[in-house]
């Protein structure tokens, strides 16, 4: 199995490791999940260790029209330092990915994607690629999550100069560290809370990560309360809410289609769509009972099967099991009073926007 | 106290059991966050499934170590799944059951004996 730099350091803090994606990571702390997701949702700060997904630069004279081509995102719109959540479609538009994509220059981009696609996103990026274009990974590269209300404050300390304040929701900044390792830090995250993403050399990783730890309002997140973290946001999770077969427009991720993007790799599909409609959503489900509702659950109307959640679990902010998945647009729309078949029992639920939690993330437009 | 392989505990007063899951169990799982308890006057035979537990990541049937029929269940743990963690061998009982045939206690455990048997887990 694949470890990160911290693979060590996550024993030594008492996690309980898992595999995810070939890695061996940490599904949580002594804490326990609850515990962790609500450490991170009430103003302190949780760190993640995310080195598992992989990070590469994108480099060359047609970059921008390469990634407009891969994505159906326009990156000609993009300005420098400017990261855009987008998706790689195949040619039946289909996702392969849904990936983060920074602007560093007009050649040059930083990409995010994930641990579990990292083969398949390099060799279908890899085929595409016109020969003047480098994609290379930065495998000694660390990535950690620092999300939370104080995230802010507590990342400044680390910084030797600059200051976060001033970096936007959704930009990425380069900046140095007092222990003088160089950072890119990105103002994203998957958790709805204020945060920031940092990577950082991987010989660098375990003391940043175990100085962050000293803090009093930092504690060690596992890969549960990431998950229902992002769960109680609405962000899909890649093979579970998204997969080959879905569309960004049945993933209720049209926004990431620019307008002026238009020859895109399975755009004939996706556009076709988003004129017309999909025959299927991705929605959210409100359990309105007692009981868990998690993956594979059949939703039902009037007795009838109307769709399937993707993801489902406990939200530890509204004490209920919430989820989404994917409904016939005929026979579905928000506000449906429906039931989650769990065990042979019919539990009342109601078809919601997939965000059951505010985001807390700082706006875009600033 | 009596304990089984799959983690449960009894305990026996005339020929009632009072059924729950053992702290090893209740720490392996992490807290829950519901209890699917058993209904009153259900009858089960032994190792049937006859309660669920969920966590955050997973839901584990509970096993009846012994047949018989339910005549109490733990309704607190509707709002309070967290007492079987808690309180695993008090509070954080699930449901009393009738035993149906005593002879269904003959390969359960003693105390000593389950942590023999944890020790090679």
């Amino acid at each position: 199995m694949k470890t990160t730099a911290l693979n060590q350091t996550h024993r030594n803090q008492g996690a309980k490791m898992v595999e995810f994606a070939g890695y061996d990571m940490p599904v949580q702390y002594s804490d326990g999940m609850l515990k962790e997701h609500e450490w991170t949702r009430s103003g302190n700060v949780g760190i993640f260790d995310v080195s598992h997904m992989g990070q590469f630069f994108i480099e060359g004279d047609e970059v921008v029209k390469f990634l407009s081509h891969i994505t159906p995102t326009d990156f000609s719109l993009s300005t420098p330092n400017l990261a855009k959540y987008t998706v790689l479609t195949n040619p039946e538009g289909g996702i392969i990915d849904d990936l983060i994509i920074t602007k560093l220059t007009d050649t040059k981009f930083f990409i995010v994607l994930n641990a579990g696609c990292k083969e398949k996103d390099s060799a279908w990026i890899r085929k595409n690629l016109p020969s003047e274009i480098s994609f290379n990974e930065l495998s000694d590269r660390s990535l950690i999550a620092v999300q939370g209300g104080k995230a802010e404050e507590i990342l400044n300390k680390f910084l030797s100069s600059g200051n976060l304040s001033e970096l936007p929701y959704m930009n990425i900044g380069f900046y140095k560290l007092k222990s003088g390792e160089e950072v890119f830090i990105s103002r994203t995250g998957y958790t709805g809370e204020d945060g920031f993403e940092v990577s950082i050399p991987n010989s660098a990783a375990a003391k940043f990560w175990l100085d962050l730890s000293t803090q009093t309002e930092v504690k060690p997140i596992g890969l549960g309360a990431r998950d229902s973290l992002r769960l109680e946001m609405g962000y899909p999770l890649y093979g579970h809410d998204l997969d080959d077969t879905t569309s960004p427009i049945e993933a209720a991720l049209g926004w990431v289609v620019s307008k002026s993007n238009t020859s895109f790799i399975g755009s004939e599909r996706v556009l076709k769509e988003k004129a017309e409609g999909a025959k299927r959503k991705r929605i959210g489900v409100k359990l309105l009972d007692r009981g868990i509702a998690r993956e594979g659950t059949e939703i039902r109307k009037n007795g009838i099967k109307i769709g399937t959640l993707s993801s489902g679990g406990f939200s530890p902010n509204l004490k209920v099991s919430i989820g989404q998945g994917y409904f016939d647009t005929a026979l579905a729309k928000v506000g449906d009073e429906v039931t989650a078949v769990v065990r042979d029992r019919e539990i009342p639920a109601v078809l919601t926007s997939p965000v059951f939690v505010e985001a807390k993330t700082k706006s875009v437009k600033k | 106290m009596r304990f089984t392989k799959d983690h449960e505990w009894i305990k026996i007063e005339g020929d009632v059991a009072t059924i729950g899951i053992t702290e090893y169990a209740a720490e392996a799982l992490g807290e829950l966050v519901y209890v699917e308890l058993p209904k009153v006057g259900n009858k089960y035979n032994k190792h049937d499934a006859f309660a669920v537990v969920e966590s955050s990541k997973s839901a584990s049937d509970v096993y009846i170590p012994v047949a018989g029929e339910v005549v109490a269940a733990n309704d607190s743990l509707t709002s309070q799944p967290e007492l079987v963690n808690n309180s695993s061998y008090e509070n954080g009982w699930i449901a009393k059951v009738k035993i149906s045939n005593s002879a269904d206690l003959d390969d359960t455990m003693d105390e000593a004996s389950y942590k023999d048997f944890l020790k090679n887990q």
